[in-house]
């Protein structure tokens, strides 16, 4: 066989050389970045510490979060991801269910499908959208993170070429038994779509949870930013303002913007593995449809 | 006229009526269907149809107080300012120098990629690397370019390396040309192993037999994915080399927006940067939607005419 060849052994060896380089390169900088956040200040601001602390000390997070401003954004983004991601799969899936009928079933399937795919084509742009946010009086309301993104025409496809992968005669015997579409729907395809709708959810809740833009322009009043917004401020922008003094007192800046942006990016770590087994199924199944 | 004719008429009418009715028939069989799609209706209507009609504002002067329907019309103006205008003809090229050079690195980086990993034998090795390697793809461009920033300043990290290896400090992000790789390469970092994804699984669906016959006719590992492999990646790659074409315009707004800085924008600003500054910020409302404008209307041809393209060669359908 070829792999017990000698030169593919050599191969093989350079390769897992390379492959544990390249996941290397991907890791480093978030263990950088952990290693800052649990560091003393001194070493931190004069650039001595690369991946592991010096100076150990957890002193950058409690700070953070004894800083109410940070807190309150935590609990806006935790309830933003909630509230959203609980509502796109409601209209989602029900979209989804309806569309993957055919167009005897759906009187009109093919002028909805259009209508839908028409906004993956073509949008108004950044400015008619915030005139709109502002005409509908949704400024500095949390309703204007939310209702905005709920229908997606991504994430309906995606689980409309879902549904339709199942097998039909389920659903005719379960129609036959006298089942409406709606029991159809709950009994038999929300339960044969669990890894799809497990996909769709993971994407909403990443979604929801790194979107900072919409906070920073909807937004105005500081204590209602979600902690995306408040990060970029922080973080991007520079401005400190927002903390407050007393939280940058003895802290050097960047152990405190290393942790800040640390446990910003903690929830993302934690879905992103347990998930990605779904994932990959869900997306393979979107995607390489043929 | 003749019998036929009018015969012919009448069954024509008798079929209309009886699609009507079977077409009534099924709305009042299926009128919970309708209801489950009416939600999403609403809302792509408000949230995507309301923005377009909003486009309106392009062709005027629009001024917050007097709103869409009191503002005054100045027909093209705003188009032919653009198009006169230094700055955004920078911009334009800006976005194109963006987004070509992260188009193709982002299909050749993970077609190699994939090649390789799947040589890889031992398979929780070859698991742990690619999930590794999916945990940029996931993390907000906020917190990249918070580890960027600080890593690439001339205090940080990668510049306190450099310099104990003997080389110069440089100004990643306050230098356009350092800027501009930065931004092409940070990219492909992110996404790269998210790309890997397709081509790994169009790879588990080449034949086992294939590498079997090509073994036994003697051909080694190289000549196989010479041979084998890449072709049986060409498929997806056309599909998604054609599917990409439709963001030619998109170079990134989330990725540049944290990342730049005054220093570069002679280098850095794209078009959605251009927007929000000149939008919202200055306040120059009808420039702002009519540059927007300009990049959704090639955004669409572009768009429809890479899915007419993916269509002709490999019958991709998005649905």
């Amino acid at each position: 066989m070829y792999y017990k060849t000698r030169g593919y052994r050599i191969f093989n060896a350079v390769n897992s050389i390379f492959m544990a380089a390249v996941g290397l390169l991907c890791l480093l900088p978030m263990l950088h970045l952990l290693a800052v956040s649990f560091s003393a200040s001194a070493p931190a601001n004069a650039g001595l510490v690369s991946f592991w602390p010096i100076g150990f000390n957890a002193e950058a997070y409690l700070r953070t979060f004894s800083s109410r401003l940070f807190v309150g954004a935590l609990t806006i983004s935790v309830l933003r991801a909630a509230v959203g991601t609980a509502m796109t799969m409601f209209i989602t899936l029900m979209a989804a269910y309806a569309l993957s009928k055919d167009e005897r079933t759906l009187v009109g399937r093919n002028v909805y499908i259009w209508f839908m795919i028409f906004t993956m084509l073509f949008s108004g742009g950044l400015i008619p959208s915030y005139m709109l946010i502002v005409k509908l009086g949704l400024i500095n309301r949390f309703w204007a993170l939310i209702l905005p993104t709920l229908a997606s025409a991504y994430n309906i496809i995606l689980m409309l070429n879902f549904f339709r992968s199942l097998p039909r005669e389920m659903e005719e015997a379960s129609l036959i038994d006298g089942a409406g579409h709606l029991a159809t729907f709950f009994r038999i395809y929300l339960p044969l779509s669990l890894p799809a709708i497990a996909t769709v959810s993971l994407f909403t809740i990443v979604f929801h949870w790194n979107s900072y833009f919409d906070g920073l322009i909807y937004i105005g009043d500081k204590n209602r930013l979600p902690l995306a917004s408040v990060l970029q401020t922080i973080i991007v922008q520079q401005d400190f303002r927002i903390v407050g003094p007393e939280v940058m007192a003895r802290l050097s800046q960047r152990t405190l913007k290393a942790a800040q942006i640390f446990i910003g990016a903690i929830p993302v770590l934690l879905v992103y593995p347990f998930l990605q087994r779904y994932f990959i199924s869900g997306i393979v199944l979107g995607a390489v449809k043929q | 006229m003749n019998t036929r004719m009018w015969r012919n008429r009448k069954l024509h009418a008798g079929a209309r009526r009886r699609n009507r009715e079977t077409a009534l028939s099924s709305l009042r069989r299926n009128w919970v269907l309708h209801l489950m799609v009416w939600p999403a209706v609403i809302l792509f209507f408000i949230f995507s149809y309301l923005p377009m009609a909003g486009i309106v504002m392009a062709f005027q002067n629009f001024k917050p107080g007097l709103g869409f329907l009191n503002s005054p019309w100045v027909g093209l103006d705003q188009f032919r300012f653009l198009f006169g205008y230094d700055n955004f003809l920078k911009v334009l090229r800006n976005t194109l120098v963006f987004s070509l050079s992260k188009y193709v690195l982002n299909i050749l980086i993970p077609f190699g990629f994939a090649i390789l990993l799947n040589e890889v034998r031992n398979r929780r090795y070859k698991r742990t690397v690619q999930t590794i390697v999916y945990l940029p793809y996931f993390l907000s461009w906020v917190t990249l370019a918070g580890i960027l920033l600080d890593m690439l300043s001339t205090q940080g990290l990668v510049n306190t390396v450099m310099a104990r290896l003997g080389m110069e400090r440089i100004m990643f992000l306050g230098d356009g040309f350092w800027f501009r790789l930065t931004v092409i390469f940070s990219d492909v970092w992110k996404s790269f192993g998210f790309n890997t994804i397709l081509y790994l699984a169009a790879l588990t669906t080449v034949s086992p037999d294939l590498y079997e016959s090509a073994e036994i006719d003697g051909a080694n590992r190289f000549r196989q994915t010479l041979h084998i492999t890449i072709p049986s990646l060409v498929p997806i790659t056309v599909v998604v080399a054609t599917l990409a074409l439709g963001g030619l315009l998109n170079a990134n707004f989330d990725q540049v927006f944290n990342l730049y800085n005054p220093m570069v924008y002679e280098k850095a600003d794209i078009i959605d940067t251009f927007v929000y500054r000149i939008g919202l910020l200055s306040g120059k409302y009808s420039l702002g939607a009519a540059v927007g404008l300009f990049k959704s209307f090639i955004g669409l041809i572009l768009i429809t005419i890479s899915y007419r393209l993916a269509y002709r060669f490999t019958n991709y359908r998005i649905f």
